[in-house]
């Protein structure tokens, strides 16, 4: 479904505060894979998001998905194919617009905006329906600006946007990061039921090493701009923290892996 | 008795203008509020707007074809602006200032100098001086129109995608909009309004002047943000809130009648708007600290 072929990104090249953060990755995510990607910081994961998704363009390499080239495709016209949950809870969402509105906008991505009305009668059934199926009472505040509601209810909402329009792939970067571990495991747990209900090709970035062994049929793990470890199948299954420590440790050839990834 | 009859003479006068400068205002409004834009191009559009409609008319042209052009000619000056900041990266407001400054030249050389004259002996205009009564009912039928379209526009698919962007242009990217066409027609739009503008102000004035626009931002803002702080926790549909803005920009002007008739020398007109606009402007900042001084008094945190 993607394929990125030896991708590389360097900010500020030429200056002293040159930085190349991805460094030669290549990755193969077959349908329905879902893939959980840690790494400490700096290590690449997010320009690796964010090359995918479109928000700048690599240096080199190709990015496939789904069989068409998009290394060059702007960003509003990958997101036809590409659904994306953000770290910040702001930025998934439009504050000062109504739930329903921010639903309606996501429901029209990838297609043409035209002069037919912004959100219809059925649609907002539609909407009362899904927002149900999240369980945060939601579907009685459909008017209700998003500005109002709490990150893990925004998070949850953005769940929701990304996956309206079936994406061909479902970009998580650090999702649940921002928000307290109870609101954290909530959202996760949503995470789930739509990546399942779907069975949605997903990339997920994250800081939690338990959620990235529970979660997923395979891990990677990036270093330096590279992709260290790439567990999958029956492997993945009986992962532990320690094991994955001791893997990152012999991948790289560095014992900084406790204090990186503990800390980050 | 004689401050208020004399001040009672000079509210239709205000009432007009208010209403006339009501519709430029709202032009600012979609880009200010609705798109997240400092737009300083309408100093210049509103004259484009006025100096196109004074020229066509002065050449036998009807007057609602003028209005027409009006409306375009202000648009092209909001996509020169549009093209400045999106094709070639120059920052918001240097891009409005810098096709603003471009205008003043053309402005002249459509007008051919620096004053056109429109009589209302002549022309069958649609507002004057000379009728400030019915002069408001047009306005106001303008007013009217021009709120109802607008309210239908970003209720669509496309006006919701111009709201999006202002809102939040990274998600409005993710959920597929070219932001870059959204600001486009934002700012389009925003400066077609001030440029009809422009021709209902030239026809009430019955000339145009290539300074008539000196400062226009400022009014326009002053009305945008005295009808948030007036009404803004009043009114929360779109259509009272955009109402909101005209009567900001009646208020603006019955203001403005008032401390001339205290006495206030006309030269010093400008200083007091921007006083007057940076006093409102500086209300909600400055409520929200005063909140955050009582809540951190009151020792509530905001985790």
């Amino acid at each position: 479904m993607l394929d990125i072929q030896n991708i590389f990104k360097t900010f500020n090249a030429g200056t002293v505060n040159e930085k190349t953060a991805l460094n030669g990755v290549s990755l193969h995510l077959n349908e329905g894979e879902s893939v959980a990607v840690i790494g400490g910081n700096g290590a690449g994961k997010s320009t690796l998001m964010n090359s995918v998704a479109g928000t700048w363009f690599v240096d080199s390499g190709r990015i496939v998905l789904d069989g068409m080239d998009i290394t060059h495709l702007p960003e509003h016209k990958r997101a036809k194919y590409i659904g994306r949950v953000f770290q910040d809870p702001m930025m998934g969402t439009a504050a000062t617009m109504q739930i329903e509105e921010n639903l309606a906008l996501a429901l029209r991505r990838g297609q043409g905006r035209t002069l037919r009305s912004g959100i219809t009668r059925g649609e907002r059934e539609m909407f009362r329906e899904l927002l149900s199926t999240l369980d945060l009472g939601l579907e009685d505040r459909l008017t209700a600006k998003v500005g109002l509601l709490s990150g893990g209810q925004r998070q949850a909402l953005t769940l929701l946007m990304a996956s309206l329009v079936k994406p061909k792939l479902l970009l998580l970067d650090e999702h649940t990061a921002a928000l307290d571990p109870k609101t954290a495991a909530k959202v996760m747990a949503v995470t789930r039921t739509i990546v399942n209900r779907d069975a949605l090709t997903t990339l997920m970035i994250t800081h939690n090493m338990r959620d990235a062994i529970e979660y997923g049929d395979r891990l990677i793990m990036m270093y330096e701009g590279r992709i260290a470890l790439d567990i999958a199948g029956e492997e993945k299954q009986k992962l532990t923290v320690e094991d994955l420590l001791a893997k990152f440790g012999q991948a790289t050839g560095s014992d900084e892996a406790d204090d990186k990834l503990l800390l980050s | 008795m004689q401050f208020i009859s004399s001040l009672l003479k000079m509210l239709p006068d205000a009432a007009a203008q208010g209403l006339i400068w009501g519709i430029m205002a709202l032009g600012v409004y979609i880009t200010y509020k609705v798109l997240d834009y400092s737009d300083l191009t309408v100093d210049g559009s509103i004259v484009t707007g006025g100096a196109v409609f004074a020229l066509l008319v002065l050449n036998g042209v009807p007057i609602a074809v003028a209005m027409v052009a009006s409306f375009i000619a202000g648009s092209i000056a909001g996509l020169l602006t549009a093209l400045l900041h999106t094709r070639l990266g120059i920052p918001p407001i240097l891009s409005g200032i810098l096709t603003q400054l471009g205008l003043y030249s053309i402005n002249l050389r459509i007008m051919g100098k620096s004053l056109l004259a429109v009589s209302v002996d002549k022309f069958p205009l649609l507002v004057s001086t000379r009728n400030q009564g019915a002069s408001c009912l047009v306005a106001l039928l303008f007013v009217v129109a021009v709120i109802g379209l607008m309210y239908w526009f970003f209720g669509t698919e496309l006006g919701c995608s111009i709201r999006a962007t202002g809102a939040n242009a990274n998600m409005s990217r993710a959920q597929g909009i070219n932001t870059n066409n959204t600001k486009l027609l934002g700012l389009v739009l925003g400066n077609g309004l001030v440029g009809l503008s422009g021709a209902l102000y030239t026809q009430y004035l019955g000339s145009v002047t290539v300074n008539m626009g000196r400062g226009a931002i400022v009014i326009g803002l002053a009305a945008v943000i005295i009808g948030e702080v007036l009404f803004g926790k009043l009114f929360s549909n779109f259509a009272l809130k955009l109402a909101s803005v005209v009567i900001g920009a009646i208020l603006y002007y019955v203001v403005i009648a008032l401390v001339i008739q205290l006495g206030l020398n006309t030269d010093d007109l400008k200083l007091f708007s921007a006083v007057f606009v940076a006093i409102f402007l500086a209300v909600p900042h400055l409520k929200e600290k005063l909140h955050l001084h009582k809540k951190t008094k009151g020792g509530v945190s905001r985790a």
